[in-house]
């Protein structure tokens, strides 16, 4: 297929095909990262600023990391430096970034829709790299990838998604780009962090027990427990989160044999998963994050491809 | 001027009257058609022409925010609306809490207004939920109404002596009803649509339960309480129920609210945002049923300007609040009397009468004698809203480009004609 987007908002808006492709451009640019020489010039001439408005630092050093091996020209913004803090609005400053002549921006942005709002309003193109709780495409990809690294296909696979559903961008991505694959989801957590209304979406299963969750699961992806959700009052402390909510050797055994492990990170040991499950052999969290080096190269490299001169 | 407005379709609740027939202004007045001195004659045949139309809810921002609006600019946009009287809300800034602030408003709008601008003071000093302010004071002044609108009493044993102490000098409630707690953080209605694009809820139990809690006081008072935008479904629920038991409490809806649902926001346009929320398909049909059954006896458009600027920003940062005194008719007339919902005299009495009678105000209907405030509108006219044709100074309206019927055509405040539709 021909990828035709400039910007690369959420999974919710792409197709299975798309979804495959970047994949596929993925595996390609994988390849690349594992040479002598891991640099090639596929985005020479292209100049992309990686605008964090929300503090990063995984996803920030992997678009830089997969800029630089694209052979792009970049630039960091943080809104701490920005013109953000003197008054400007968001969309006066990103026009002040286009007008610098740049191909692509790559923003991360606490507000839902941040990211939608200023690419229907820029020629050049945006990829999100989390927009608050709502999306976060490349996190979602790099754990699709994984999972059709390791067990060949993402149809028909049973995924659970364990912890706070409710504040995580990377659950409803993972979500949408896994209900359009064919994959069965269950997200699950305490009630107070795993709404109901998920099981408005057909394909998906909201649990709220640990044990039916996980029970006969090819891959369990944790999520980040964060100590504010423990004083906003969701949840009792970490102590009982971990005792019903963590993942540990015994629990492990519900699951299938082959199962992946896997944590967009940073993880709490001890906390989501003990320490001897985030290193046990069916943990394939750094892989995660290799694998996240590749996706994000491919996105660039499509997105690129579709910025109008 | 003196004017014989002919071949009308009147529908006067007030005195339920539903004919073709003839009115006369003259000086001022509704007078006898056959004794108009020096009239301008003007054949409506084909038209309905009704008492002027009341919003019991508007934001004129005059003093505080004039780049978003102005008492000039909102009145022209109440009067193109087919309104002739707007309640200003007091959230101006600085508040309108106190007889100085109410003797500027009157002022202003005496020099500068286009219909009548009816003055609502705050129940708490700077609609900060702490103080009572100065309501007899307010009172003097001339306000019709008090309210914390934007905001609400959160402590209740303070909003119990408001309103006693309202009740001593006869001054209805309007109140904001929302638990902040509840609310806290919310940028769009809670539900399927905030779960699935990751947005901080406003949970409906928030207007329940500050519906209950008025509701309760009303009864032990005995004072009435107006619920402003009711939005939920259990909203509605309540007052039906409190209504049918003899409560005096009574509640309004807006065109948004009527109109539209919370999956809107899935493309994270801000002239969907505003407070309350627009909520379910459930909620909305529960609403339209409560205007339709008289549960809900008022449709009032929370008309709030922003200026571009403020609402050209990502959703969550943008001000809650859309314009509405352009849209009222239009849109609520397609969802509830085009629509067959409704029968076109009860609908008129939601923005005539309904709205009178919260205020208190005896006897709003076009009998010979009376102020001549009129409404005239076509019921056939179809059109597309156009923003870019509105008085407001504001255009923060997510109806722009909305296919609707019924159009606003002349509004007469004390027989001056102060809009008239041009093509």
């Amino acid at each position: 297929m021909e990828w035709t987007r400039k910007d690369l908002l959420s999974l919710y808006d792409l197709n299975a095909e798309e979804i495959e492709c970047i994949l596929d451009t993925a595996a390609e640019f994988k390849k690349v990262s594992q040479r002598r020489v891991k640099k090639v010039p596929a985005l020479r001439g292209k100049t992309v600023v990686n605008f964090f408005v929300e503090p990063s630092t995984r996803t920030r050093v992997s678009f830089e990391l997969a800029e630089q091996r694209l052979s792009a020209d970049v630039v960091n913004m943080q809104a701490q430096s920005s013109s953000l803090l003197k008054g400007e609005t968001l969309l006066d400053t990103v026009k002040n970034i286009e007008a610098l002549q740049v191909d692509l921006v790559v923003m991360r942005h606490s507000a839902t829709g941040a990211q939608a709002f200023i690419a229907s309003k820029l020629k050049c193109g945006v990829i999100n790299a989390g927009d608050g709780a709502h999306s976060h495409p490349t996190q979602a990809l790099l754990d699709i990838f994984t999972m059709r690294e390791k067990k060949g296909t993402v149809k028909g696979l049973k995924v659970t998604i364990l912890g706070d559903i409710l504040h995580s961008r990377v659950a409803r991505s993972n979500m949408w780009g896994l209900l359009k694959l064919g994959a069965h989801v269950t997200l699950a957590g305490p009630s107070t962090l795993v709404p109901r209304e998920f099981e408005s979406v057909p394909g998906v299963r909201v649990c709220h027990n640990l044990e039916e969750a996980v029970e006969g699961a090819d891959v369990v992806n944790l999520l980040r427990i964060q100590h504010e959700r423990q004083t906003a009052g969701f949840f009792p402390g970490i102590g009982e989160y971990a005792r019903f909510f963590g993942i540990n050797s015994d629990n492990m055994k519900l699951m299938k044999p082959d199962v992946l492990i896997m944590h967009p990170g940073p993880i709490n040991r001890d906390v989501e998963l003990s320490g001897e499950v985030a290193d046990c052999s069916n943990s394939v969290i750094l892989e995660q994050v290799t694998n996240g080096l590749a996706i994000r190269m491919a996105v660039l490299f499509l997105v690129a491809g579709c910025v109008k001169k | 001027m003196n004017y014989i407005l002919k071949n009308a379709r009147i529908i006067d609740p007030g005195r339920g009257i539903d004919a073709v027939g003839d009115i006369g202004i003259e000086n001022g007045l509704v007078a006898d058609p056959g004794k108009v001195k020096k009239p301008t004659v003007m054949d409506l045949a084909g038209k309905v022409l009704t008492p002027g139309f009341i919003d019991l809810h508007v934001h004129l921002r005059q003093p505080g925010n004039t780049m978003a609006e102005t008492i000039a600019s909102g009145t022209a946009a109440a009067a193109a609306g087919g309104f002739t009287s707007v309640v200003a809300m007091p959230n101006t800034s600085p508040a309108a809490d106190t007889a100085g602030a109410i003797e500027y408003l009157r002022q202003t709008a005496a020099r500068t207004g286009v219909v009548r601008v009816l003055p609502c003071g705050c129940m708490t000093k700077g609609y900060a939920g702490q103080e009572m302010a100065g309501i007899g004071s307010l009172k003097t002044a001339g306000v019709v109404a008090l309210s914390d609108d934007g905001k609400c009493i959160q402590d209740h044993a303070l909003m119990r002596h408001v309103v006693e102490y309202a009740k001593s000098f006869e001054l209805p409630i309007l109140d904001h009803c929302e638990d902040n707690c509840l609310a806290a953080g919310g940028v769009m209605h809670e539900g399927k649509w905030s779960v699935l694009l990751g947005m901080n809820g406003m949970n409906g139990a928030a207007e329940e339960l500050m519906i209950s809690r008025n509701i309760i006081l009303a009864r032990q008072i005995g004072w009435s309480i107006h619920m402003q935008h009711v939005s939920v479904k259990e909203s509605v629920d309540l007052l039906r129920k409190a209504r049918a038991e003899g409560i005096a409490v009574t509640g309004e809806a807006t065109p948004h609210h009527l109109s539209l649902t919370d999956e809107n926001i899935k493309k994270y346009d801000t002239n969907y945002k505003m407070n309350p929320p627009l909520r379910s398909e459930e909620d909305r049909q529960a609403l339209i049923r409560g205007v339709a059954d008289g549960t809900i006896t008022a449709i009032a458009t929370d008309h709030a300007p922003h200026t571009a600027t403020a609402k050209l920003v990502e959703f969550d940062h943008a001000p809650f609040g859309i314009i509405g005194l352009e849209t009222a008719l239009g849109v609520t007339y397609t969802v509830l009397v085009d629509s067959g919902i409704m029968q076109l005299p009860e609908y008129v009495k939601r923005l005539t009468t309904g709205p009178a009678e919260i205020l208190r105000m005896k006897g709003y209907d076009l009998s010979e004698g009376k102020a001549a405030d009129i409404t005239v509108f076509d019921p056939e006219a179809e059109y597309v809203i156009d923003p870019a044709k509105f008085k407001s100074k504001s255009r923060n309206t997510p109806f722009g480009g909305r296919k609707v019927k019924c159009r606003p055509l002349l509004t007469f405040v004390g027989g001056k004609l102060v809009y008239s539709f041009e093509g």
